[in-house]
């Protein structure tokens, strides 16, 4: 057996090196450098200068900072919970047997495969103040529209607004996966009882439902934090910062003023705020996820 | 038209999902339920499609059309000349050549690398094994955001910057994909290679002969996954790429609305963004079985 074994070894890795080369040299590799250079100041030109945790103190210092970080946070708990509420009735609504409900599934899902930048400079005129579309309908009932992208006021709901348009349909479809997994036998049985249709939401399918909206919150979450595109497209992070998230601050502050360490530092509080909300949400999930023990 | 329709993967047949009916219910009133649902689904629909079609419509106008208010829904003309002044300003074929290499042959490679990976993490036993599996989970949970200064630093050392080289080659390993292909791989019964292994087959013969050709669905939702990521990324290349002949498409549809800030010419804009849009919507409508058992799988498996 031992013949088989070295063989077994020898092939294990033989298949794997490619792949693991790959990762080692760009996944683990650049968060090694990560850590370096949080403790470094660099201008990309020069040798890197050690300087302790001072990125860590000039970012509590820094208004822009905290300002782009609290864009991020309005933006993904505005967007996010928004996004899944609609989605669970548009699930609910695809879930019917009717005619014509296939074809409705993919219109919802185009939205989601098509580019963010594309859809992001659709939209960008689409909240145009003078020639836009949102305008023009609100002056039907005599309302006067405000300057979507330029007002600060509405900017970052503008972005909500188009994001979501994007995002249901990924939130819809998960949905829909799951409503179709629960076991018709338990909506029969509740029939039985003599549930009506709330009932049979409110006990049956909400309950079984709950890993879904799990995971699709900490997944949402995760990928809101790191929003980009639509923000360097429709606003280019303005007015006045007002729809600059965190990411793209770091990408200014790496590419445009050449703070490598700064901006490495800022993406690190990027990472352990992702990584904390995630954790928080694993930690409250036993309340009110069903079957969160059992499937661990 | 084609389906999406998530029933594939589900153990359950989807025909006597609930309808809403009660035990009092009727057919008339499961009808009524219906035309509402029809109502509203209609109605968000359109809200789905518009920007589409404004999308669209916008393409074909003058210039001195989309400037006017009230807005003009249908161009007075359909101006299929705004595709080729597009042509004349900036390279499209250029772009589109650049993406379509880009996201092929990272995608290539990704197939390539990932079912390797994955075969080996689910097929062959040897020590350290799960280790670096761990390793690779744990990969998966940083964002990109978070690595893309020292993966912009890497490739200056390698002398990437402004080549497609550094599009591709980080590209071409997936710690995703090879988590994909693992557990796909995993649920292959371990018979059908024991057969091959008394007659003798080494590792790479099973591979190739017995675990890829039953891999054809995984292979699939991988390759138009990657795909679309390739096509549709936007800050890597934003990142590592400066010279208007290697910009992908993305980037060279964002350069040219910001060309000109006052006064962008949106009839062509749109006309470019159409160009970009329509393949991958294509390639989506397409393969969607594959696409959706994708997101179903990755999701289902995640949330348990």
């Amino acid at each position: 057996m031992t013949g088989r074994r070295r063989r077994n070894l020898i092939a294990g890795y033989a298949f794997l090196i490619p792949n693991l080369l790959g990762v080692l040299a760009f996944s683990l590799f650049p968060i090694a450098t990560t850590i370096y250079l949080t403790f470094h100041e660099w201008n990309l030109s020069d040798t890197p200068v050690f300087n302790g945790i001072q990125n860590f103190i000039l970012m509590a210092g820094d208004s822009l900072f905290w300002k782009t970080l609290g864009n991020t946070f309005y933006y993904t708990f505005v967007a996010v919970p928004v996004a899944v509420f609609l989605a669970f009735w548009l699930a609910l609504l695809l879930d019917r047997k009717m005619r014509g409900v296939l074809s409705f599934r993919v219109i919802y899902f185009l939205p989601h495969v098509t580019l963010t930048v594309a859809a992001s400079i659709i939209w960008a005129w689409i909240f145009q103040a003078e020639f836009g579309l949102i305008n023009w309908a609100l002056s039907k009932i005599n309302i006067d529209g405000p300057y979507w992208l330029t007002d600060s006021r509405w900017a970052m709901i503008s972005i909500i607004i188009m994001s979501n348009w994007k995002g249901i349909g990924y939130a819809m479809l998960i949905f829909l996966a799951g409503l179709q997994g629960i076991p018709p036998e338990l909506l029969d049985a509740a029939t039985v009882d003599g549930a009506n249709g709330w009932r049979k939401l409110r006990h049956v399918k909400v309950p079984l439902l709950t890993p879904t909206i799990f995971f699709i919150l900490t997944t949402s979450f995760i990928g809101a934090f790191q929003a980009f595109d639509q923000f360097m497209i429709m606003t280019r992070g303005g007015p006045a910062f007002a729809t600059t998230p965190l990411v793209l601050y770091i990408y200014q502050n790496g590419f445009a003023y050449f703070k490598m360490g700064y901006a490495t530092s800022m993406a690190a509080i990027l990472f352990l705020c992702i990584l904390g909300i995630t954790l928080f949400q694993w930690s409250v999930a036993r309340r009110w996820v069903y079957g969160f023990d059992m499937d661990n | 038209m084609n389906t999406i329709s998530t029933e594939a993967v589900q153990s359950q047949p989807a025909a006597s999902i609930g309808t809403g009916a009660g035990p009092m219910g009727t057919e008339r009133s499961r009808l009524m339920g219906n035309l509402g649902a029809w109502g509203l689904l209609s109605l968000g629909g359109i809200v789905m499609l518009v920007p589409f079609l404004w999308m669209v419509l916008m393409s074909f106008k003058s210039l001195d059309e989309v400037y006017t208010f009230p807005p003009q829904v249908l161009p007075s003309q359909f101006l299929f000349s705004n595709y080729g002044e597009v042509w004349d300003q900036v390279p499209v074929a250029r772009f589109f050549s650049n993406s379509a290499t880009v996201a092929i042959s990272a995608t290539l490679g990704v197939l390539l690398t990932s079912s390797l990976g994955g075969y080996s993490f689910a097929r062959i036993d040897y020590p350290g094994r799960n280790t670096i599996f761990l390793l690779y989970l744990s990969t998966m949970m940083i964002p990109f955001a978070v690595i893309m200064i020292p993966l912009f630093v890497q490739m200056r050392m390698l002398g990437w910057i402004n080549s497609l080289y550094a599009l591709i080659v980080p590209g071409l390993f997936s710690a995703w994909g090879t988590f994909l292909m693992r557990q796909f791989m995993m649920g292959i019964p371990k018979e059908l290679e024991e057969a091959a292994e008394i007659d003798g087959c080494g590792h790479f013969r099973i591979y190739s002969t017995i675990i890829m050709p039953l891999c054809k669905p995984v292979l699939a939702t991988l390759a138009i996954f990657s795909f679309m990521g390739f096509w549709n990324d936007f800050l890597w290349p934003l990142i590592v790429i400066s010279s208007r002949d290697l910009k992908t498409l993305p980037l060279g549809l964002a350069g040219f609305q910001q060309r000109v800030a006052l006064n962008t010419p949106w009839h062509l804009v749109m006309a470019l963004a159409v160009v970009s849009v329509l393949p991958i919507l294509l390639i989506f409508i397409i393969g969607q079985k594959y696409y959706v058992r994708g997101i179903v799988t990755s999701g289902l498996k995640g949330a348990a």
